[in-house]
């Protein structure tokens, strides 16, 4: 039987103390109300910092107002707060001016918007639609609803087990195509993608790159006027910040050619009984009243990631799951997907374990307060194309440090042992 | 029940009871059960004569919560009337509920008792009532 050895634990506990300590584990409330918890579902949703829940409690407690509507104090606050988180994540992923970002629900409802909009207007029969398989269902079908309605075909570019393009699927971008559709980092394997070269590809061929950054966001710098994005999306709960809130970033000459998306209050310009005249852009695309509170959360969440620094969030995350990837390869019983070891990935590993699924070792590890995620990870059209049913993913953030990857490898060996494959 | 002395109990009666996984070619029932969030995907199969499950067996793959309740429903239903199968799960699901039943009720649902901790385990119940819906489904189409 495989169990760590003693001086190797002492020094990841030495190790894990001080890296606690650095990264103020502190600062997230939530390892307060659960003392022993070992969070690794950071991809699913992250743990929010005491300044994110700070931010949106005193704005509630001292600002609240209805953002763009009426002439009192409190709805200047708020029309005020919401107008500055616009400027800053516009500033964060360096967008070339705050018009070009536009609010929604999360990433979701951002890669809708597209699709309804941009997609339903530009998109014509005959016309290609190319998608990475490594795509989240969010970014898969939005586009089959525009396939399908516009007479377009859908296609996609296939990976191997460890999330590399196979050869020549590039290729499938064509004059034909219009749109490709990609995630920087895929929430299934990890994998980082060439974004770049995908989007010099689209361009090429004159289609538009739409870039789902939704692991991408809060774990590496994101510059999109030096990758030429003309789309790229993402959800601030996935960030440190709230859900209700995400982002989609467009190039202002494609938002400007989009008709609205959702109709009513706010994104109107004039309103006659039998037609409409439509607010500018973003406002076009942001009807009803919005999320103040959430706006205000996801800028207290870009604060604290600038505050912690890109780099260092980025430098530690790899070096866990480095770390992860190393000890869960060492076992025989486990089979690792995505990029191999030494390879770049994301912050999240993938994994199965022989003779156990995936959904009963995540009951049994939850059990024993380590939070990881099981299942497809809405991912379905990969996971058929790899031939994987389900797997077990462990996902890294700043809160995390090396000594829980020793405790999610100890959590695999009791759930051998209760599946009757180790002994002692 | 723990999590960790359910599952020990499950592992060792479903290793028991693995004979339950097979191709039934009698069957005069079918249903298919399928639970899309955590892809467990389970096929009863059922033979119904004269008011009898004469033999029931199932196919598919899926965790081992729902195969454990798929096979240990398997073995408390066969050779019973429709009637008294349509009354087991009728029960087996007021459990999982959290409802209270009777030491009569209780015990007629024998090994299946195990599962009565799913009620607290609202992650998981979906995986053990995924078996029971699929004889649900099939009685109710069923005459007694
Ligand atoms: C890569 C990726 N894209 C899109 C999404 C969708 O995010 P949301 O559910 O916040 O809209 C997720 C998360 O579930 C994701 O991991």
């Amino acid at each position: 039987m495989v169990s760590s050895n003693l001086t190797d634990t002492q020094s990841h506990d030495r190790l894990s103390t001080t890296d606690r300590d650095r990264t103020g584990q502190t600062d997230f409330p939530i390892f307060t109300s659960h003392p022993e918890l070992i969070y690794l579902d950071h991809a699913a949703t992250s743990q929010k910092p005491k300044q994110v829940i700070d931010a949106m409690s005193r704005y509630l407690t001292e600002s609240n107002g209805s953002p763009h509507r009426g002439a009192h104090k409190l709805s200047v606050e708020a029309t005020r707060l919401y107008d500055i988180g616009r400027k800053k994540v516009a500033a964060f992923i360096g967008a070339s001016r705050p018009e070009e970002v536009v609010f929604t629900k999360n990433a979701t409802e951002a890669l809708n918007l597209i699709a309804y909009t941009y997609g339903l207007s530009t998109v014509k029969a005959g016309d290609e639609i190319v998608v990475a398989i490594t795509s989240h269902h969010s970014n898969i079908v939005p586009w089959q609803m525009v396939a399908s309605r516009t007479g377009a075909t859908l296609k996609f570019m296939y990976v191997s087990p460890e999330g590399d393009f196979l050869p020549g699927e590039w290729d499938k971008i064509t004059d034909q195509t219009k749109l490709v559709a990609f995630p920087w980092v895929s929430n299934s394997l990890g994998v980082i993608h060439d974004i770049s070269g995908l989007i010099a590809k689209a361009h090429a061929h004159g289609a538009v790159a739409v870039v789902d950054a939704a692991q991408a966001v809060g774990h590496l710098p994101v510059d999109v006027c030096a990758l030429d994005a003309d789309f790229l999306v993402f959800s601030g709960h996935k960030m440190y910040g709230p859900t209700g809130i995400g982002v989609l970033y467009g190039k202002h000459a494609h938002l400007e050619a989009m008709p609205p998306f959702l109709t009513g209050g706010d994104m109107i310009e004039y309103v006659e009984e039998q037609s409409t005249t439509f607010a500018a852009v973003p406002e076009r695309f942001e009807a009803g009243t919005q999320h103040v509170e959430g706006v205000v959360g996801l800028m207290a969440a870009m604060d604290f990631i600038e505050h912690m620094g890109i780099t260092r969030i980025s430098e530690k995350e790899q070096r866990i799951a480095r770390y992860a990837v190393k000890r869960l390869s060492e076992l025989p019983f486990v089979r690792v997907y995505g990029p191999r070891e030494g390879h770049d990935r994301g912050a999240l590993v993938a994994f199965e374990v022989e003779g156990i699924h995936p959904h009963d070792l995540a009951s049994i590890l939850d059990d024993r307060g380590i939070a990881i995620r099981a299942g497809h990870h809405c991912t379905q059209p990969l996971m058929k194309s790899l031939g994987i049913m389900a797997s077990c993913r462990a996902s890294f953030s700043i809160y995390n440090h090396v000594g829980e990857v020793d405790a999610l490898v100890e959590g695999l060996h009791h759930a051998r042992r209760i599946f009757g494959y180790e002994h002692g | 029940m723990s999590m960790d002395s359910l599952y020990t109990e499950l592992i060792m009666m479903h290793n028991r009871s693995g004979h339950n996984k097979h191709v039934l070619p009698e069957a005069t029932h079918i249903e298919r059960g399928h639970n899309p969030n955590c892809g467990d995907d389970l096929t009863l199969q059922l033979w119904i004569e004269e008011g009898i499950v004469k033999d029931a067996a199932y196919v598919g793959h899926g965790c081992a919560i729902s195969q454990a309740a798929m096979s240990i429903m398997i073995d408390l239903v066969k050779e019973k009337p429709v009637a008294e199968a349509k009354v087991l799960a009728h029960d087996y699901l007021r459990m999982i509920r959290g409802e209270q039943l009777t030491e009569e009720q209780r015990d007629a649902l024998a090994d299946a008792i195990v599962f009565e901790s799913l009620s607290k385990m609202p992650a998981r119940v979906k995986c053990g009532t995924l078996g029971w819906h699929c004889l649900e489904v099939s009685l109710a189409e069923t005459a007694e």
